[in-house]
């Protein structure tokens, strides 16, 4: 039942070979896209910001994205792995100081007024650079938008900035909003900033705190006979088996983002009409990572880094953690990245014996009581799964002597503990891969970071070595030279263990049959679902 | 009346007091709590040191904790409950949009454990030690046993997702467009199972109360004295035996308020009502102090009206409650 989903692709030809083979007209009722319906989902959050331009997180995406539309979208099989949205067309300059996009035309705001390059040019510089959290990293040498003609925008930088970050960052970084909307007053208190206004397929019909999101249907979409649904209703459910429930009782028809609980998937596939699919996040894969604090003087030596990472069972992580969900991680990128993943990287086998051999030579005895030394270890509280690793890798790390005190917190004071106070030892993080090193995974390697930035490297490792590679890689212009350079960091990182990767997920969703076309692209649950439909 | 109108200056002076001292508790509280607002919403976004430093400045929390708990008792005093971070709306817009929702659900769960408890109670409470008697005190300790939750997930799974008597989650229905009577009754039917879980556990509480206290009341001299009379055993029952025995319980009612505002917490989290239970879980999960006071304070202002209203019931119910004021 896993890894199963349908597109309109594989319909059609699976349909053509029926009646190539048998010469029987018959299609099933369910393969037939149909129009109209409501789609009911679970959310688990209510995001006090529901602008995609300020703010580039899953959890605004997931409502947000079928209101307010990026340049270009994540695809299977498009060129660079992107399909075009707002954009038609992208091309980076030689000198990689400018960028141009070619609009798509006759494209209208949810107000009736047109999108034009003056959108464009107005979201880039007023929001994506300076309020947007991932926006100021990209764009940060942005220095002007250009545009010709209302079709045009060429993006103007500083300082050579490399076309494969842009076109990798496309999907998550360039929603567009309307300059006609935001160009008075502030806009981080722009009142669409609550019920926002863009070009999807859908429009933001109303809010109610603590129940439901409305989305209707927007009839004057570009894309011609989309969207297919009339309206998307996402409905609060804060509780963990809410969705499971909901979902049995066809109160609801889609749960995202793994919802419904690992250890209940397997229950509810047996339920008829139910399908669990694991495609459709492949562009949002979560890290699974012991962060270090390298100020404790037994973890800066790599030879303890090093037992620690041997201590660590992956398959047993995977199997037993993420019930096979999952994917061992052999460094910081995920294997699913096809651009940037080198499988060329040392490799830690589990091997409890070499972990404590490798702890003597270090010069850490195990004591009277076989311990070593202790540790404060803090398990992330946002992920079940990460919470569960803690407690494994307390375990791990008693059979080589390490005693660790786990430190249950709660998300914030977890934050504080960790990326401002460095209150910790060893940390387990769920560090998001974001389909480019740069704007990801390289922040937990990188030095000379200011205390209190979440979800980067707090743990005062330094490398002059990474350090330097990271440096190039930002200023390398040429696609395969910037890659080549991002493999050897994997190299660098996984020979020296600033942090540990333990395995790599992406969400499942759970959807009932009737529910047609998902996850036909790898940021399904946060693309803009103008091709979803519902058997009526 | 005049009993009822001291007895409510008495409560008001008093209870002014108490808010300072909840108010000024909760925010030592949340400020001994590591980490703050703009760490828990970094959570879901991440972000720079520019814009987390932006972030802290624009939510004022780059200020003294003693200069933000002077702001805002100074705020208080002008009636203003502040601005929500976690909502970035006005505090008494959030809270006034789930008041009516908890009260709905207090004021249902309520009425249904007091109104059906106290009256198997008086059933039991009307022969001790007969065999129905047995029965409903084994039956309601049995329940008194089960936590809120578990009988709210039970009922869910066998009254919503297996019968599909009654939906699982929610309010009401979504977008319905409904109005006047024909919302409420869609309301009432989204709240059967909440209510019934919140107001189960209390109302085997009340069944134990009247039959503990009917059983003592029994033995006492002045029913021999009622018997003597001759008068009927119904109205021995209802206008003696249950009559004083029912004064604990309106006790237990205004004890009771405060405790179902804190064990809605679960159950409106369960089926997704929105409520100021799940309302309080959000402000600390999200740092949200002022949210956090300003629920803390219509709860406390909750509180206090209803044991006022407790303690009137109680003044007309026991002539002797009150009259030493009424006489000085």
């Amino acid at each position: 039942m896993s890894d199963f989903s349908l597109t309109r692709r594989s319909v059609l030809s699976g349909a053509a070979v029926l009646l190539a083979s048998t010469a029987l007209p018959t299609i099933g009722w369910a393969q037939e896209p149909q129009k109209g319906g409501r789609l009911t989902v679970a959310a688990d959050s209510e995001p006090r910001n529901l602008n995609p331009a300020i703010v580039a997180s899953n959890g605004v995406f997931f409502i947000s994205s079928k209101v307010v539309e990026p340049l270009a979208e994540a695809d299977y099989e498009g060129k660079d792995g992107l399909s075009p949205r707002l954009a038609v067309s992208w091309e980076g300059s030689e000198d990689g100081k400018s960028v141009t996009f070619k609009l798509r035309e006759g494209v209208t705001w949810h107000d009736g007024k047109p999108f034009t390059s003056a959108d464009v040019a107005f979201s880039a510089l007023q929001i994506w650079k300076p309020l947007q959290n991932l926006g100021r990293v990209v764009f940060k040498d942005l220095e002007a938008v250009e545009t010709p003609d209302e079709h045009i925008a060429v993006f103007k930088f500083a300082k050579p900035t490399p076309f494969q970050l842009i076109r990798n960052a496309l999907p998550a970084l360039t929603s567009v909003v309307p300059k006609h909307i935001y160009e008075n007053g502030k806009i981080e208190e722009n009142p669409a900033n609550t019920a926002p206004i863009g070009t999807g397929p859908f429009k933001f019909a109303e809010h109610k705190a603590g129940q439901y999101y409305r989305l209707e249907k927007n009839t004057a979409y570009w894309g011609k006979s989309e969207p297919y649904l009339d309206e998307i209703v996402y409905q609060v459910l804060p509780d963990r088996s809410a969705a499971a429930n909901a979902l049995e009782a066809e109160e609801i028809q889609l749960a995202a983002f793994s919802a419904v609980p690992l250890a209940d998937l397997d229950r509810i596939s047996k339920v008829p009409g139910l399908k669990v699919v694991t495609k459709g996040y492949e562009g949002l894969t979560y890290q699974l990572v012991v962060e270090i604090n390298h100020r404790r003087k037994e973890l800066a030596d790599v030879k303890v880094r090093q037992a620690i990472a041997h201590a660590i069972d992956r398959d047993f992580v995977v199997k037993t953690i993420f019930l096979g969900y999952a994917e061992t991680a052999t460094g910081p990128v995920p294997k699913n990245d096809k651009q940037f993943y080198t499988a060329d990287v040392p490799a830690y086998a589990f091997d409890v014996a070499k972990a404590n051999a490798l702890l003597d030579e270090a010069g850490y005895k195990a004591g009277a009581d076989g311990k070593r030394f202790k540790l404060k270890l803090l398990p992330a509280p946002y992920f079940n799964e990460t919470r569960q690793f803690g407690d494994y890798l307390r375990q791990a790390l008693a059979a080589i002597g390490i005693d660790a005190e786990l430190v249950n917190n709660d998300s914030a004071a977890h934050m504080k503990a960790v990326y401002t106070d460095h209150d910790f030892d060893l940390a387990v993080g769920p560090p998001v891969f974001r389909g480019d090193p740069a704007i990801s995974t390289t922040i937990l390697a990188q030095s000379g970071i200011p205390d209190g930035v979440p979800f980067s490297n707090q743990g005062g490792y330094k490398s002059a070595a990474i350090d330097a590679i990271i440096a190039k890689a930002a200023e390398t212009l040429d696609a395969k030279a910037r890659t080549d350079l991002y493999k050897e960091f994997q190299k660098k990182v996984v020979e020296d263990l600033p942090f540990i990767n333990v395995a790599d997920w992406t969400f499942i969703s759970v959807a009932s049959d009737k529910v047609g076309n998902i996850a036909d692209n790898p940021r399904w649950a946060v693309s803009n679902w103008s091709n979803t439909w519902l058997a009526q | 009346m005049s009993r009822a109108l001291l007895l409510l200056r008495r409560r008001l002076v008093g209870s002014i007091f108490v808010l300072l001292i909840v108010i000024v508790g909760t925010f030592l509280l949340l400020e001994a709590a590591p980490g703050d607002a703009v760490d828990a919403y970094l959570v879901s976004t991440g972000g720079d040191a520019g814009l987390v430093e932006a972030m802290r400045q624009s939510w004022g929390l780059d200020q003294s904790a003693a200069t933000r708990l002077a702001n805002y008792l100074w705020a208080l005093l002008h009636l203003d409950l502040g601005q929500s971070v976690a909502f970035s709306r006005p505090i008494r817009d959030v809270i006034l949009e789930r008041l009516p929702v908890t009260l709905i659900l207090m004021g249902a769960s309520t009425a249904l454990s007091f109104g059906v408890g106290s009256a198997l109670g008086i059933y039991a409470g009307a022969r001790p030690g007969s065999v129905r008697d047995r029965v409903l005190s084994t039956a309601s300790l049995a329940l008194y046993a089960v936590p809120g939750f578990w009988l709210a997930l039970v009922l869910v799974i066998v009254f919503a997702v297996d019968l599909r008597w009654f939906p699982i989650s929610g309010f009401e229905t979504i977008a319905s467009g409904k109005t006047g009577f024909a919302r409420a009754a869609d309301i009432a039917r989204h709240l059967v199972l909440p209510v019934t879980s919140l107001g189960v556990i209390y109302l085997a509480l009340y069944l134990r109360m009247m039959r503990a206290g009917m059983a003592e009341v029994w033995r006492l001299d002045f029913i021999r004295a009622a018997r003597a009379r001759g008068l009927s055993r119904r109205r021995i029952v209802l206008a003696h035996v249950a009559r004083n025995a029912l004064l604990p319980l309106v006790t237990m009612l205004g004890l009771q308020s405060a405790q179902m505002l804190g064990g809605s917490v679960v159950i409106e989290s369960i089926f997704s009502v929105p409520g100021l239970g799940r309302l309080a879980q959000e402000a600390v999960a999200m740092r949200d102090t002022p949210l956090l006071l300003g629920i803390i304070l219509v709860s406390a202002i909750l509180v206090v009206l209803i044991n006022l209203l407790v303690d009137i019931a109680y003044a007309f119910l026991d002539p002797r409650v009150g009259a030493s004021e009424a006489s000085a």
